[in-house]
C-alpha cells in the first residue's frame, strides 16, 4: 500500500481534507516552515542528530508492557500497552516539540510559541525550549490552567511565559486562536503546533515525529508476540498521539485501527467532543475536516473530562482514514474514562492520563468480545499524575491544592 | 460595470481615495446597522465592509473580537447578514457593500446558495481573510458567475512570486494589509508601508485598499497619496464603545466625516 509515502499531496490534502487555510499574513512563514521541513526531512544529519536525543533525552525507545491483570481482568485478548507514558515529560507530546524544536533551531528561529490543552504539550515544548535554548511563550485555556494546575507550575519553573486566554470556550480552541494571532504578528516566530492539525504541512510534519510510535510498537510486538497485533487503539485528540501509533501499520491490512474521541456526558448530551459522532465538514485551524459546529457553522463548545481531547475538529488524517474505512471511530464517556482510569491504577500500577484512559476503555470493552488469542495494541499516551487533581474532584475527594 | 468597480473610477476622476468604513453587523444591537450605515453614508463613506460574527475569528483583534461577540450573543446568523444588505438596499443605499467573514459560516451555509443569496441581496463583494486564493476556487467561481468580488490579501510579509500569484486571481481591488498583526487600532502607520504599496502596483493595476490599523484623519491623508482605498474598522467601534448608543449616529457620522476630510490626494 502507497498510502503513507503519497499523502498527503503536494497542497497537503489528504483526499477533500486538509490543505491550508491562512490569513495572508501567515503565507510567507507557513511556505517557509515547509520548505525548511521537507529539507531537514532529508536530512541524514537531522534525523540522526533527532535519533540521538530521543535515545538519550527521551528515553526512547519506551517499552511496550504486556497488561497481564488487565487482560486477566477482561478475560479475552491479550492487552499490550505501548508506554509513551514513561517519555520524557511524561506523554508522547516530546516526540513531536523535540523534532520541531530542533527545527526551529535549524531555521534560526529564537522565538516559539505553542498552544496548550491538557499541558503536555506546553510542558514538552517549555522542555525544548530550555534544552535548546530558545524563548518560549504557551497559550492555555483559563479553563484548562485550572483543571490541569501541576503542568501550569512545571511550565513556568522550565521557563516558559504562559498565557491565559479568556475568549470562547477558554479551552484547546481558544489557545490556538491567540497562538495564530502572536505568529501573525510575529511572523519570525516559530509556531511549534501540538497535534496532527492545522495548515499543511502541520498535519504531515506532527505524524512524521509522532510515527516513531507505532515503528517501535510494531517491531517490539512481533519479536514479544512473534506477530502482529488484531487491533490498534489511541485516543483521538487532535490526533497526534494516534496518527503515531497507526501510521506503521496502515500498510497492513489485517490489523484493524481504531480511535477513540472524548464523549463527554454522552453523545446526546451534546456536551462532548466526539467529531466522527456529532461533526460535519468545515474549516477550523486552518484545515478542512470534520467539525463541532452548529447549523450556522458557528464552532461548538466541546466537553471532556480530558482537556486534551477537549477540542472541536479532529486532525484531517484522520477524517480521510475514517472516510476511506482503514480506521474507525468510537468514544468513551467521562465517566467510562474515570473508571478505567482507576482500573489501571489497581490493576497494572500504571496511573494513566485521563486522555489515554479513553482509549483503554475502549481497550477494555473491545477485549472482552476478543478471543484469548487475540492481541490489542493500546496507545498509552501519558501518565496521570496532571490529571490527579481534577479526578480527585470527579471522585469527590478533598485535595489541598 | 461593478459598483466597486464603478466607485473607484469615479474616485480617480474626482482625485481622492475611496474610504470604506467598517461596522459589524450586530453589534451593539441586533439591527443598529440599519441606523448605523446610513449615518456612515451622509459621513462620506465610499463604501461599507459589514462584519458577519464567527466564534473563532484568529486574524482580529480585541476591538472586533469583542463586537462581533456581542453580535453572535445577539443572535446573528448568516441569514441575518444577508437580510442586513437587502434591507439597506430597499433604504436606498446604493454604494458598494461587501461582507467581511470568515469562511467556515459560508462553507455551512453552501458556497453556491450563498454566492446566489449574497447577489440577491445586493452585496458586492466578500473578503473573508482565512480563505486564500487557492483555496478559493469553488468560492470565487460561483461569486464571479454572479457579479460578486472576492477581494484578496496582500500583506509586507508576501514575496513577489507570491504577490504575481494573488494578483493573478484577484478582482474588484487588493485589501493591502498595513502591517504584519491582526486587526486594530494603531496610533501611526508602518513607515514601510510606501514600499510595500510600490511593490504590490508593480503586480496588479487593481485598486489597493489599506486596512488595519488606521485610525486618523493623519493616516487616510497619507494614504490617500499611497493608495486608492481606506479600510477604518477597530478605530469606529472604539469610538462607539465610548458613547450611549443614542449618540451612536451623530457620532458615527461626525466620524467619518473627519476622515472623509482627508481623502483628497495630496
Ligand atoms: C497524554 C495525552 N494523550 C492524548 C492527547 C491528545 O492529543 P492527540 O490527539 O494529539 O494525541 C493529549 C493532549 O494533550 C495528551 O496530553
Amino acid at each position: 500500500m502507497t498510502y503513507p509515502e503519497q499523502l498527503p499531496d503536494g497542497a497537503g490534502r489528504f483526499g477533500p481534507f486538509g490543505g491550508r487555510y491562512i490569513p495572508e499574513t501567515l503565507t510567507a512563514a507557513v511556505s517557509e516552515l515547509e520548505r525548511a521541513y521537507l529539507e531537514a526531512r532529508e536530512d541524514v544529519g537531522f534525523r540522526a542528530e533527532l535519533d540521538r536525543l530521543h535515545r538519550t533525552y527521551t528515553g526512547r525507545p519506551t517499552p511496550v508492557t504486556f497488561a497481564a491483570r488487565l487482560t486477566g481482568h477482561c478475560g479475552g485478548a491479550r492487552i499490550w500497552l505501548k508506554r509513551e507514558d514513561l517519555a520524557h515529560t511524561g506523554a508522547h507530546k516530546i516526540n513531536n516539540a523535540l523534532g520541531q524544536g530542533l527545527l526551529a533551531k535549524r531555521m534560526g528561529k529564537r522565538r516559539v510559541i505553542a498552544e496548550t490543552g491538557a499541558g503536555q504539550h506546553g510542558v514538552a515544548t517549555a522542555t525544548v525550549c530550555a534544552l535548546l535554548g530558545l524563548e518560549c511563550v504557551i497559550y492555555m485555556g483559563t479553563e484548562d490552567m485550572a483543571r490541569q494546575r501541576p503542568n501550569v507550575f512545571r511550565m513556568r519553573l522550565l521557563g516558559a511565559e504562559v498565557r491565559g486566554v479568556d475568549s470562547g470556550s477558554r479551552t484547546l480552541k481558544d489557545a490556538i486562536n491567540e497562538a495564530m494571532r502572536d505568529w501573525v504578528t510575529n511572523p519570525d516566530s516559530y509556531y511549534l503546533l501540538g497535534s496532527a492539525l492545522g495548515p499543511h504541512p502541520y498535519p504531515l510534519m506532527v505524524r512524521d515525529f509522532q510515527s516513531v510510535i507505532g515503528r517501535e510498537a510494531r517491531a517490539q510486538l512481533l519479536e514479544a508476540e512473534g506477530r502482529l497485533p488484531d487491533v490498534v487503539v489511541a485516543c483521538v485528540g487532535g490526533g497526534s498521539n494516534a496518527i503515531g501509533i497507526f501510521h506503521a501499520f496502515v500498510g497492513d491490512s489485517e490489523v484493524a485501527l481504531r480511535g477513540v474521541e472524548a464523549g463527554g456526558l454522552g453523545v446526546e448530551s451534546g456536551r462532548h467532543a466526539a467529531r466522527f459522532a456529532g461533526g460535519q465538514l468545515g474549516v477550523l485551524h486552518g484545515t478542512r475536516t470534520l467539525v463541532l459546529q452548529d447549523e450556522d457553522g458557528q464552532i461548538a463548545l466541546t466537553h471532556s473530562v480530558s482537556a486534551g481531547l477537549d477540542y472541536a475538529a479532529v486532525g484531517p488524517e484522520h477524517a480521510y482514514l475514517k472516510e476511506t474505512g482503514r480506521a474507525s471511530y468510537t468514544y468513551a464517556t467521562d465517566s467510562e474514562a474515570l473508571e478505567v482510569f482507576q482500573l489501571l491504577c489497581r490493576t497494572e500500577g500504571i496511573i494513566p492520563a485521563l486522555e489515554s484512559s479513553h482509549a483503554v476503555a475502549e481497550a477494555v470493552k473491545l477485549a472482552r468480545a476478543m478471543r484469548p488469542d487475540q492481541i490489542i495494541l493500546v496507545n498509552l499516551s501519558g501518565r496521570g499524575d496532571k490529571d490527579i487533581f481534577s479526578v480527585a474532584e470527579q471522585l469527590g475527594v478533598k485535595m489541598e491544592p | 460595470m461593478s459598483r466597486i468597480a464603478g466607485t473607484f473610477e469615479r474616485l480617480d476622476r474626482e482625485k481622492r481615495c475611496a474610504l470604506m468604513p467598517y461596522l459589524a453587523i450586530g453589534f451593539p444591537e441586533r439591527d443598529s446597522v440599519l441606523e448605523l450605515a446610513p449615518a456612515l453614508v451622509e459621513g462620506g463613506a465610499d463604501m461599507l465592509e459589514l462584519g458577519m460574527p464567527f466564534s473563532d475569528p484568529l486574524a482580529d483583534g480585541a476591538t472586533i473580537q469583542r463586537a462581533t461577540e456581542r453580535a453572535l450573543r445577539n443572535g446573528i446568523r448568516v441569514e441575518d447578514c444577508l437580510n442586513t444588505v437587502r434591507r439597506l438596499r430597499r433604504q436606498g443605499i446604493d454604494i458598494p457593500l461587501l461582507l467581511m467573514g470568515y469562511y467556515n459560516p459560508i462553507m455551512r451555509y453552501g458556497e453556491e446558495r450563498f454566492a446566489e443569496h449574497a447577489a440577491a441581496a445586493g452585496v458586492d463583494g466578500l473578503i473573508i481573510p482565512d480563505l486564500p486564493p487557492e483555496e478559493a476556487e469553488p468560492l470565487r467561481a460561483a461569486c464571479a458567475e454572479r457579479g460578486i468580488d472576492i477581494i484578496f490579501f496582500l500583506t509586507p510579509t508576501s514575496t513577489d512570486e507570491r504577490m504575481a500569484q494573488v494578483a493573478q486571481r484577484a478582482s474588484g481591488f487588493i485589501y493591502c494589509v498595513s502591517l504584519a498583526g491582526v486587526t486594530g487600532a494603531r496610533s501611526q502607520l508602518s513607515p514601510a508601508l510606501g514600499p510595500f504599496l510600490e511593490r504590490v502596483r508593480r503586480f496588479s493595476t487593481l485598486p489597493r485598499a489599506v486596512g488595519f490599523g488606521i485610525s486618523r484623519p493623519e493616516h487616510v491623508a497619507q494614504i490617500s497619496s499611497m493608495a486608492e482605498g481606506a479600510i477604518v474598522a477597530s478605530a469606529l467601534i472604539n469610538k462607539l464603545e465610548q458613547l450611549p448608543p443614542a449618540q451612536h449616529r451623530d457620532a458615527a457620522r461626525e466620524f467619518v466625516a473627519a476622515l472623509s476630510s482627508a481623502t483628497r490626494r495630496g
